[in-house]
């Protein structure tokens, strides 16, 4: 464990954390856009500079390792001064719509710009302005919005491993973007639309759903997988209509194209509500009770007509640990047989 | 083409080579990166196109559309900005009607560049044409080479 | 001339090849064999090729010794050879008229050559040239009677620090990397000098290669490295072929690769091409893109010396601060130390170049008035204009006005002044040059080679080169200065790598010295030194126009009218007020203003 002060507060700290870990960790609150606590640092918004007893220039909180005796200001006039022209900067090239954009209410750069009360822009100037064309089914790529934070790519080289999309070109035409400019086309897990501070990047199937205020979030589990991902629903007029996943839970945030985009058919209209037997060639709606008595019937007929071996039990992983014990013990125990199997081996 | 980039593989394995020194191979080879000879690494060395894309586009020296016969480039430093390089290249780009946004005549015959300081300073203005150096230029020994070029 | 040694010495820099010494240096040898003195020449003359010796806008300069008695000659053409080898070479008689003006003589008189000492006298694609002058004895010494530490402590106490423009002491470099703990260390030669208007890094490979060798052997040897890279920008070809060859020979011979020397000691050196990055000169930029990634800087710490290439302990140092450590170690530190200031020792190569009667490298010991470089090697301003001030450091320096032409130029002093020694470029500039107009190049240099990781400088430069565009352009506004001003000191304390953090540099010492003139564009909309084209116009004077048509034929927007032998007009609409007419006119009939 290190000492160190920050802003008058002394502080223990594990030995090798950042400023910025050190701080967080005692709720002394540093503004970032660029930093994901999962991801490496990388220093580029500039947001989180602090002074250091010591140091002539502002340094950076995400970057820099505590040391002992450490004496940190994290706010002052000079400090919150550069902070407002970061964030000036970048709203100088920025499309501004925060009244029609699907992120505003859960937008780190639109809480910044209020915190630093920044309606005057004194830096307009040049914008960059791209077609938005992507025919990709999940991702909206809105790159006018971008400051190349970088978390995208981090997430999709560092925790991915797919590295789909790089920042191309450079200085002010810098462009996060797949190879050669084209549409999007990878796996489409969607964890560079979660870290996304800004609208650059959104869920098509989220878009005009509604907004942030409207939102109930319901906690749950995914249904895809024996993972179990925890997942949270963002339900507007009773449709789920996103999924997100907090970096808190024990998948820390991260999910798969099914579990974050593969929701649709919650509220599909071909969704079953009810089981269905097959009646005279044709299937009909009957209650839970009737259809299992007909499937514990069914079972047992056969069984007692071919023996227990005529029977084979399929699960699935989309079942939890539990359910699949259940399930190979039913057909062990109930049925007889040891005709189990699972998807997962094929 | 295949053939080539074998070769380029080859002084890449046994050279200690990266990204960068194969993008040089194939545009030093080609001009340009051709698309495909990017999707031929990638493929090869199971590197994601998305990192030869960003390498690509982050260094000068490469080039993305083929590029014209003969490559004027005028040096950009200090010394040769002091002495009217930039009037070179106006000239230059309204004798080869090239429209502005461009670099490259319609026919393809001639590629304009701009580089920056090429360290040869005493002689600015320092205009290079296919690789040869010609200082202390003008924009009438300009015009009489592209000319002759022609 | 029978029994003589005859040795031409034809400059071959890039200058010098471009002024044709190809041509010159084939035209001698025909010429002598034309003479017949084809077994004279074999025997006892031989045709050099040297580096560049400074003084490239004299070029095709050459050197005819006989017996050992130098004369220069200067701006020689192939065609001027044969005289050359009649009446000098066969009948001892120099040609007077060609031969180098006193001026010449006063260009290396105030310059102190360490570095550049066998630049211009080795022949840099012959390691045995460079043995004969006492080249590698230091590493031989290094290696057989000195430690690590001891070699360590040699440049600490020569006061040597790092010429690529931060300044650090090298040794103490050195000394964090051989403590660093690791086997496996690298050394990196920084070849990319990327400032425009800086050739000297050039001009020291093409010239003398085997002392940046020699110099980086040692280094590795001091911090434990056995590996070495140089990174040199593929702008400079024949800098990269020779040092190719230097490699080569050096190897050959024993002085890199396994066992120098025959000791104990490994090191082998590879060439890393650079790819047309400015920002790559910075070190964790150049790691990333040795490693061949994009060359975006990190923060540091970690610094290279700790956690470099490859995540090894890294020590980069520039050519002209690698090229030194030879003659420090051959001569000793106190030698070195001789020369310089307190805190500034040795002597610092400049690329002297813009407004200047003698542009070109030279050498000279650091704490040197500006006025000794300016006046007496320089030669003075071109066309004997008015000199205005002298920007050093390139687009991360700053300028030093006329006033202050008696600064001594070493770090600190240029550092209070507000620019810095940086890499060495040094550009006069006279009445004629506009200082907003040089700040904004500067800006669109520094603009184009953000890397653009970090928001100040991708979005803080733009902004900056939109507000001087503007200015320049006349469409300055009331409160643009104020707003130059302050964001100029947000992007320069907020960046993250020195591109960022130096960007502003050019703007603000501008602004410091020369802030009437920034205040005569955007309330006045007026260029004072008349260079920027939207607040020109130019007009011909029919009382001095002779109807000559020059300025019709030179015009490349076909924006002159009139008929032969009657006085021209300039159609304003057209004019892109290149200048190219006001330049041209025998008889000052335009004006400018
Ligand atoms: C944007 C930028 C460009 C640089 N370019 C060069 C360069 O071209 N050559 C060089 O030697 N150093 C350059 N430097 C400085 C290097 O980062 C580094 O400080 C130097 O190579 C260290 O060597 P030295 O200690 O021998 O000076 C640059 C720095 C920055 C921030
Ligand atoms: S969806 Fe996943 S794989 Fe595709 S770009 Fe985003 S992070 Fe990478
Ligand atoms: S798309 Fe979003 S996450 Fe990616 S760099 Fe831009 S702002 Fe950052
Ligand atoms: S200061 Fe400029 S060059 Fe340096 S990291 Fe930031 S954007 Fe890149």
């Amino acid at each position: 464990m290190l000492t160190l002060t920050i802003d008058g507060r002394q502080i223990e700290v594990k030995e090798g954390s950042t400023v910025l870990q050190a701080a967080r960790e005692h709720e002394i609150y540093i503004p970032t856009l660029c930093d994901d606590p999962r991801l490496e640092p990388y220093g580029g918004c500039r947001l989180c500079l602090v002074q250091i007893e010591g140091v002539p220039r502002p340094v950076t909180a995400c970057t820099t390792p505590v040391s002992e005796g450490m004496k940190v200001e994290t706010t002052n006039e000079y400090i919150e001064g550069l902070r407002r022209t970061v964030v000036e900067l970048i709203l100088s090239d920025h499309p501004n719509d925060c009244m029609v954009c699907e992120k505003a209410g859960d937008c780190t750069l639109q809480e910044l710009a209020y915190f630093y009360g920044l309606r005057e822009n004194r830096f307009r100037g040049e914008r960059r302005q791209y077609a938005k064309r992507d025919a990709n089914p999940f991702i909206e790529r809105d790159m006018e919005k971008c400051i190349l934070c970088g978390k995208c790519v981090r997430v999709c080289e560092e925790v991915q491993g797919v590295s789909a999309i790089e920042i191309a070109y450079r200085g002010f035409n810098a462009k996060v973007c797949p190879p050669f400019e084209k549409d999007l086309d990878c796996e489409f897990c969607g964890q560079c639309v979660s870290v996304c501070p800004t609208g650059a990047l959104m869920g098509k199937l989220s878009l005009g759903k509604g907004r942030q205020k409207d939102i109930k979030k319901v906690d749950t589990v995914c249904p895809y997988c024996g993972c179990g991902c925890n997942l949270t629903l963002h339900v507007a007029r009773n449709e789920v209509i996103r999924v997100s996943s907090s970096p808190e839970t024990l998948n820390e945030g991260w999910l798969c194209v099914k579990g974050r985009f593969g929701f649709k058919f919650i509220s599909s209209p071909e969704r079953l509500n009810t089981p269905l037997i097959r009646k005279n060639g044709r299937f009909e709606e009957v209650s839970w009770q009737e259809a299992l008595d007909h499937v514990a019937e069914r079972l047992g007929g056969i069984r007692d007509r071919y023996g227990p071996d005529a029977i084979a039990g399929l699960s699935s992983a989309r079942c939890t640990n539990e359910e699949n014990y259940l399930f190979q013990k039913f057909f062990r125990a109930a049925v007889g047989t040891n005709n189990v199997d699972h998807c997962a081996r094929y | 083409m295949q053939e080539r980039l074998e070769e380029i593989l080859k002084t890449y394995q046994e050279d200690e080579g990266n990204i960068i020194s194969i993008l040089q191979d194939i545009e030093e080879s080609f001009g340009y990166l051709p698309e495909d000879a990017i999707e031929w690494f990638s493929e090869r060395l199971d590197v994601p196109p998305a990192k030869f894309f960003g390498i690509a586009t982050f260094y000068a020296q490469f080039h993305l559309k083929p590029r014209g016969e003969n490559i004027i480039t005028t040096c950009c430093g200090t010394a040769c900005h002091v002495k009217g390089s930039e009037r070179l290249i106006s000239s230059l780009m309204r004798e080869l009607q090239i429209p502005t946004g461009e670099d490259t005549t319609e026919d393809r015959k001639f590629t304009v560049e701009r580089v920056n300081c090429v360290g040869a300073c005493s002689i600015a203005p320092v205009v290079i044409i296919n690789k040869e150096v010609y200082g202390k230029m003008t924009a009438d020994r300009l015009m009489k080479e592209i000319r002759r070029l022609k | 001339m029978e029994n003589s040694t005859i040795l031409i010495k034809v400059c071959m820099g890039t200058g010098g090849i471009a002024a044709g010494g190809t041509e010159v240096i084939s035209a001698f040898e025909k010429e002598l064999q034309a003479e017949g003195i084809s077994a004279a020449v074999e025997k006892h003359c031989s045709v050099h090729k040297v580096g560049c010796r400074g003084f490239c806008a004299r070029d095709v300069l050459v050197d005819v010794l006989i017996d050992g008695e130098k004369t220069t000659y200067e701006y020689i053409k192939p065609d001027m050879v044969s005289r050359i080898v009649k009446e000098h070479i066969l009948q001892g008689e120099a040609v007077q008229e060609w031969v180098v003006k006193d001026d010449y003589r006063t260009f290396h008189e105030k310059q102190r050559k360490v570095v550049l000492s066998d630049c211009g006298e080795v022949d840099p694609e012959d390691i045995g040239s460079y043995m004969e002058r006492g080249g590698y004895d230091a590493l031989r010494k290094v290696l057989t009677s000195m430690t690590p530490e001891e070699t360590i402590e040699v440049i600490k106490s020569s006061g040597l620090r790092g010429r690529g423009g931060a300044g650090f002491p090298t040794g103490l470099k050195w000394e964090f990397a051989r403590r660093a703990p690791g086997d496996t260390k690298y050394l990196i030669c920084n070849a990319d000098e990327g400032d425009p208007g800086a050739f000297m890094d050039r001009s020291i490979i093409e010239g003398n290669p085997h002392s940046v060798i020699e110099g980086m052997v040692i280094g590795a040897f001091s911090m434990g490295a056995h590996r070495g890279y140089v990174y040199i920008r593929a702008e400079y070809p024949l800098a990269v072929e020779r040092l190719r060859l230097a490699l080569e020979q050096a190897r050959k011979k024993g002085l890199l690769g396994e066992h120098i020397a025959g000791t104990e000691f490994s090191f082998d050196i590879k060439i890393k091409l650079g790819a047309g990055a400015f920002v790559c000169g910075e070190e964790t930029a150049l790691i990333a893109s040795i490693e061949g990634k994009r060359g975006m800087p990190r923060a540091k710490p970690p610094f290279p010396a700790q956690k470099g290439l490859w995540g090894k302990p890294t020590v980069i140092n520039n050519v002209e601060t690698l090229a030194n450590i030879p003659y420090i170690v051959r001569n000793g530190a106190g030698w070195f130390a001789q020369f310089g200031t307190e805190r500034s020792k040795g002597t610092k190569v400049f690329a002297l170049t813009g407004k200047i009667k003698n542009s070109g490298l030279i050498e000279v010991p650091l704490g040197i008035r500006l006025h000794e470089i300016v006046h007496d090697i320089g030669g003075g301003i071109e066309g004997d204009r008015k000199l205005k001030a002298v920007q050093t450091g390139g687009p991360s320096g700053g300028c030093i006005p006329a006033e202050m032409i008696e600064i001594p130029v070493d770090y600190e002093s240029l550092a209070e002044a507000g620019s810095i020694v940086g890499s060495g470029g040094m550009v006069v500039m006279d009445e004629t040059d506009c200082m907003v107009n040089i700040a904004k190049y500067f800006l669109e240099f520094t603009q184009a080679e953000s890397c653009g990781k970090c928001v100040p400088c991708r979005i803080g430069t733009k902004r900056l080169l939109e507000i001087l565009t503007r200015i320049t352009d006349g469409r300055g506004r009331p409160g643009d200065i104020e707003l130059l001003e302050s964001l100029s000191n947000d992007v320069r304390a907020a960046s993250l790598c020195g591109l960022g953090q130096t960007a502003p540099n050019p703007v603000l010492s501008t602004l410091r010295y020369f802030k009437a003139e920034y205040e005569a564009h955007v309330h006045e909309k007026r260029c004072p030194a008349g260079v920027c084209k939207n607040l020109l116009t130019y007009t011909i004077l029919e009382e001095f126009c002779t109807g000559c048509t020059m300025c019709a034929r030179v015009c490349p927007a076909n924006a002159i009218v009139g008929e032969r032998k009657t006085p021209h007009r300039i159609i304003q609409d057209i004019c892109i007020k290149c200048g190219a007419c006001f330049e041209t006119c025998k008889f000052k009939a335009i004006k400018k203003g």
